[in-house]
């Protein structure tokens, strides 16, 4: 409803879903199973960046550390998965105390043998977490850059720490979850890969549903005010902690779902999720999809990183140059991202430069807005 | 404390960094006044209102506001409390049309839960629609407001401010860039607010000022100079010496 950029063309939001549901149901018997679990992987990626959109594209907040709840929600789900394969080796527990000589379980590891505790805990801790972190920097009126700043800084914190704890969490090497077992089968086998692959695509579905849900309506207008002029919606009686505490515990709580899923399908989570530059890819995928869009969040995240994996099978070394390019690119050129391109006046500038489509000889808000006001 | 007041100033002193932007200022406003203030550039006008506000502390002094103090609130709390501010250059939400707008300002209670969960109540629409008609915007409801005219935007930030049914409206230089006849025509708008809205206009535009026919507090140097009406201000030796007797601007 809203008329602003964000205002989709229908058929445009139509033909994407009406592809992505087709691949999504034909990529199982398309696909080679390394392929379809690539896409699964991408996929999982789309819900962290649908998270980064909330909070960046629509509230203004640039977090560079998403990949402490990315990670988080991994590690969820891989000790829940490590722990319940764990029955052959020595004290019952998993195999990689073995190598430090730990002989029993850390007190945090024991909830995660309950699969119910596993499931909310994969997304209702990065949220508690997200929640804690946001609370504390917003009360103190910690914004733009320095907001960045602090959530990098956090991120390498995280990292630092999950690097050392060997004998909590296997330190630097991480858990593997391909060779634990669910269902009395692999996790790492074809069967539940490719169940992995119907969940994710659902989910990543219920989480654009939920993203446009929450930005609906005055909430949503809440964040852009918050995003375009925030002394405004102090003066105006809301108080904007409340409000961007809530969403940027909600792109936790993402990142937390994204990254258990991204665990399950790459075979292992490890602090190599906390690293700097892939936080920073996140906020990428969005750039180049388009802010403020939601959808442009997803397909940012699985093009670039089909793009990615693609280009680094035929020229490897080369990918962080076309990275860096199309971030570039885009910032310089398509600031609203792709997506955003497409939905403003960027299709309607090539036409025109072709002589395709009339100029508009006045504002475009007299002529194009009239014409529209006509046809209602 | 006389119950009539709605907003008692005490001894207001706010220095920044020495430089004392508001010095032992005292002013009262009965309910229901409309009350204009002046002064020449750098009197503390502004400083004033963010004071009242909570924008800015005082570093001494008291706000009283309908019997309580409001130093060391917080905005959004000053701002349920019933003040509501019209800023100098329009501030409004650009990126958002005009009637996502007033949405906003007229939407009780101002909490997540009632904006995510619930949608606008009908009696909040009426409302909408009524005011989008006092301030002439009924076309460009789902107009962009980054899209409309100065003058409009200037009226949209008047109707937020009508909409969040403030018991204090403070309203900073509201006919900066309009045109004589939109002039008049907010002038004649805040006439109508004052009586059941208690308004404090702060200006430089003396025609303006003149034409709302109210009391006026001229401000110099952090301190209140002068106050009455226009008349009697106009006579006053110490208004003419600071303000009034330089060349209009």
């Amino acid at each position: 409803m809203s008329q602003n950029k964000i205002k989709f063309d229908k058929k445009i939001v139509l033909s994407f879903w009406i592809i992505l549901i087709a691949l999504i149901i034909a990529a199982p018997t398309l696909l080679p199973v390394f392929r379809l679990n690539l896409l699964g992987r991408y996929l999982s990626l789309s819900i962290v960046a649908l998270g980064v959109d909330l909070i960046w594209g629509y509230t203004g907040l640039l977090s560079l550390g998403q990949g402490i709840f990315f990670a988080l929600g991994g590690y969820c789900a891989a000790m829940y998965l490590q722990i319940n394969s764990s029955s052959e080796f020595p004290n019952n527990i998993p195999e990689f105390f073995a190598l430090y000589g730990v002989e029993k379980l850390p007190f945090f590891w024991e909830p995660f043998k309950s699969p119910y505790f596993t499931f909310f805990a994969i997304w209702i801790i990065p949220a508690l977490i997200a929640g804690l972190i946001g609370f504390l920097v917003f009360r103190n009126r910690i914004k733009g850059v320095y907001f960045s700043i602090l959530t990098q800084a956090s991120l390498l914190v995280f990292f630092n720490f999950f690097n050392g704890q060997q004998k909590l969490i296997n330190g630097t090497n991480g858990l593997k979850t391909d060779v634990t077992l669910l269902f009395g089968q692999m996790v790492g086998s074809e069967s539940i890969q490719r169940l992995f692959f119907w969940l994710t695509s659902i989910l990543v579905i219920a989480a654009w549903f939920f993203a446009k849900w929450v930005v609906k309506g005055r909430f949503g207008n809440i964040l852009i005010g918050i995003r375009d002029d925030e002394p405004r919606v102090r003066f105006t009686g809301y108080n904007p902690v409340i409000f961007k505490t809530i969403i940027f515990s909600i792109a936790g709580g993402l990142a937390g779902i994204s990254g258990a899923l991204y665990t399950v399908q790459s075979g292992i989570v490890s602090p190599q999720f906390m690293t700097v530059p892939f936080s920073i890819e996140m906020v990428i995928w969005v750039a180049v999809g388009g802010r403020g869009t939601l959808l442009g969040a997803i397909l940012g995240a699985v093009f670039i990183n089909y793009a990615k994996s693609l280009v680094s099978e035929a020229l490897p070394a080369s990918w962080m140059f076309i990275q860096g390019g199309l971030f570039i690119l885009v910032v310089t050129a398509l600031p609203e991202g792709v997506l955003g391109w497409i939905q403003g006046d960027g299709p309607r500038n090539i036409l025109q430069r072709f002589g395709l489509k009339r100029k508009i000889e006045t504002y475009p808000s007299l002529e194009i807005n009239n014409k529209e006001q006509n046809h209602e | 404390m006389n119950n009539k007041d709605l907003l008692n100033l005490i001894d207001i002193t706010v220095s920044f960094e020495g430089f004392l932007a508001l010095n032992k200022l005292n002013l009262k406003l009965k309910k229901g006044e409309l009350r204009a203030v002046i002064g020449p550039n750098g009197a503390g006008k502004t400083t004033f209102l963010d004071v009242i506000t909570g924008k800015v502390k005082p570093t001494k002094g008291e706000v009283i506001f309908k019997g309580k103090s409001l130093v060391g609130r917080k905005e959004h709390k000053i701002a349920r409390l019933g003040v509501g501010r019209k800023f100098q250059s329009p501030r409004i939400f650009e990126n958002l049309t005009v009637k996502e707008n007033l949405e906003l300002s007229v939407s009780t209670p101002k909490s997540p839960l009632n904006l995510i969960n619930k949608n606008i109540q009908d009696k909040q629409i009426e409302e909408i629609d009524h005011l989008m008609n006092i301030v002439n915007l009924g076309q460009k409801e789902n107009s962009k407001a980054g899209s409309l005219s100065h003058g409009q935007k200037q009226w949209l930030e008047i109707a937020m401010l009508v909409g969040q049914k403030p018991d204090l409206m403070l309203v900073d230089e509201p006919v900066a860039g309009l045109t004589d006849e939109e002039t008049d025509l907010t002038a004649d708008l805040l006439k109508s607010l004052s009586g059941e809205n208690t308004v404090v206009v702060i200006d430089h535009d003396m025609e303006f000022i003149r034409r709302l026919d109210s009391n006026v507090s001229v401000l110099n140097q952090g301190t209140v100079l002068c106050e009455g009406t226009m008349e009697t201000i106009q006579k006053d030796k110490k208004v003419i010496d600071v303000y009034l007797g330089r060349p209009e601007d």
